[in-house]
């Protein structure tokens, strides 16, 4: 898809979206909000699938982000928003500069287990962690934008509002790395990576910065997962996690940009009917539906759409 | 001194487990190159399907003593049923996928067979310890140990043996062998590989629903009981390297011993040490401790 076309489609969907906010009730509100939150993970996921890497632990950045998040309010009792998301981006971006040194020496199924561990780690740690809540977990303060509070009737919709602006910023962002001759690279990884050696490229380079890339994507959806639900604990970082961030990422597909986006609302959406449904068996219709997607829709929810060939 | 001595036997035991909820996971791994997330799945059922039977055994006034063979043999069968009909009726359709694609196939029948656990055995937990204390106890030092945990270090070690020798003496064992180097030859050669991945599945799972099935009386069998064990297995594994028998013995005993120091010295970083240990290992090995290196391919 070309660059102009993705950006207009995300404008629209970002129009919409600010315009929508307004008249959905609240349920629903709160859930595109979650949403735009697990597709800037999801986002990052693609971003390493497209050179061919698959992350079981996408979730160590998640739960970073959303601690970053919550460390602002109890040392600093700061609930900005703004703020959450760039110390989020922060501490993801310096941890992912520092692991990436050993995780991108990784492929394959290695890839993906080694990023299972590092997140387990995380749970770990916490669940032992005391001054940040162990088990249960900690309040997130209430949410404020550049220090003002909104009245309670705004407050979800302004978080709506950052969050999608959020994503479609991240949206364009990607689209544009993508484009750049760096990021042209990573499908090449994914085909051969000893011919773009020989190329002259650096493949563990590039790996570490699609790393550090996804991990600070993560770490921003997960600062605003934490200021919307307003609770945070250490099953963030549990395996269980990234599992759901895969799942979306294949039922959305890696035909787009936009695509974990559009990923993380069906997904929200057959989360939460299945459990009002039959709140004994939502997993089972999530599975199903993963299932399916795997066996009839192998490129998931994107191909749906007519694609357009472009250079 | 004591403390020495009981670090020492709990991590014996708790190897033991390990070795024994490992084990089939490496196995399936082995033979059909899947990262199987139903193992915890099986690992559930045969925990529940063992409570359930033994539980109406007990009540029922079976003899207590045969309440063993009632635990395992329910855990087994169930495992046998339930093995075959997902692998011949989904993952087989899955073969000609990638790695990744199997991984979440058997991710999304996790998901499922969670719920489908919940719908038979409901939510409320059972209990069934009388196997665990039926035989008695023996001390170490001034420890004291119910003499379960001795049957479950003979069982670990029974299973290990047992699958060496199936593997490295029996013709069976020997056509696994190459089907495992080299599926698309062993076809050629006339070797019906469907069948062995049916086998290796169906074996792995049984091993998971035995696990189960002996963790059963020892602690309470709720939702969820699967969802620690899939990750603890795959860290045991990984550490000794995919695939490997000897790996998973090797990994069992770190993981076993490291946990058990920790509980004893620094309870505070059991969980972390264990994933530690896997993230340090792969640090170094990447594929693990007893697996060969691959060459690159252009």
């Amino acid at each position: 898809m070309s660059a102009g076309r993705t950006g207009r489609i995300a404008a629209i969907a970002l129009l919409l979206l600010l315009a929508g906010g307004l008249f959905v009730p609240d349920w629903l509100r709160f859930l595109l909000t979650v949403a735009m939150a697990q597709g800037l993970v999801a986002l990052g996921l693609t971003v390493q699938l497209r050179a061919g890497l698959l992350s079981f632990g996408q979730a160590l950045y998640y739960c970073l982000g959303a601690y970053a998040a919550a460390a602002l309010g109890r040392f600093l009792n700061s609930g900005d928003v703004i703020l959450q998301m760039v110390a989020a981006a922060a501490a993801a971006g310096v941890a992912a500069a520092v692991l990436g040194l050993l995780v991108a020496r990784y492929r394959g199924i290695f890839y993906g287990l080694l990023s299972l561990a590092l997140s387990m780690i995380l749970y770990g740690l916490l669940v032992k962690t005391e001054a940040l809540g162990s088990t249960d977990g900690i309040n997130i303060l209430p949410s404020t934008l550049f220090g003002v509070r909104p009245s309670q009737a705004w407050l979800r919709y302004s978080v709506l509002a950052t969050a999608g602006l959020v994503a479609f910023a991240a949206v364009l962002a990607v689209e544009r790395h993508f484009n750049t001759p760096l990021g042209r690279l990573g499908p090449a990884i994914r085909d051969n990576e000893i011919r773009v050696e020989y190329m002259g490229a650096s493949v563990r380079a590039i790996i570490h910065i699609e790393y550090v890339i996804a991990a600070v994507l993560s770490a921003v959806g997960g600062a605003l997962a934490a200021t919307t639900v307003g609770h945070i604990d250490p099953d963030m970082a549990y395996w269980t996690t990234s599992g759901e961030f895969v799942f979306i990422a294949i039922l959305a597909g890696s035909g787009s940009v936009l695509a974990p986006f559009l990923g993380a609302i069906v997904y929200g959406l057959i989360h939460s009917t299945a459990y009002q449904l039959s709140p004994n068996t939502w997993q089972m219709t999530l599975g199903i539906a993963l299932l399916l997607v795997i066996l009839l829709l192998p490129r998931g929810l994107w191909s749906l759409f007519p694609q357009r060939r472009s250079a | 001194m004591d403390q020495v001595l009981s670090v020492v036997v709990d991590g014996a035991i708790y190897s033991a487990w390990l070795f024994i909820a490992a084990l089939g996971l490496t196995l399936v791994y082995g033979v059909m190159r899947i990262i199987n997330i139903t193992h915890g799945s099986f690992y559930a059922i045969g925990a529940y399907s063992a409570a359930s039977f033994t539980g109406a055994w007990l009540a029922a006034g079976g003899a207590p003593m045969l309440s063993y063979a009632v635990l395992v043999v329910s855990a087994v069968l169930v495992a046998l049923v339930l093995a075959p009909v997902i692998e011949r009726g989904l993952l087989r359709y899955m073969y000609a996928r990638d790695e990744v694609v199997l991984l979440l196939g058997t991710y999304a029948l996790f998901l499922i067979l969670e719920d489908v656990v919940k719908l038979v055995w409901g939510v409320n937990p059972y209990f069934i310890a009388e196997p665990y204390g039926l035989l008695g106890s023996f001390s170490v030092g001034r420890l004291i140990y119910p003499v379960y945990n001795l049957l479950l270090i003979g069982v670990a070690l029974a299973a290990g043996v047992a699958l060496t020798l199936l593997m490295h003496r029996t013709r069976a064992g020997k056509l696994l062998l190459a089907v495992i180097d080299d599926p698309e030859l062993s076809k050629a050669m006339g070797i019906d590989v469907g069948r062995f991945y049916l086998a290796a599945f169906t074996l792995g799972a049984v091993l998971a629903a035995l696990a189960g099935a002996l963790t059963a009386p020892t602690v309470s069998v709720v939702p969820g009981l699967g969802v620690d064990v899939i990750v603890l297995s795959f860290s045991v594994v990984v550490i000794g390297g995919l695939g490997s028998l000897p790996g998973a013995a090797l990994g069992a005993l770190i993981v076993g011993v490291v946990r058990s120091v920790s509980v004893h010295y620094a309870p505070q970083l059991e969980l972390f040490v264990i994933y530690l240990v896997m993230a340090i290992v792969l640090a170094f090995r990447p594929r693990g401790l007893f697996a060969a290196a691959e060459p690159r391919r252009i």
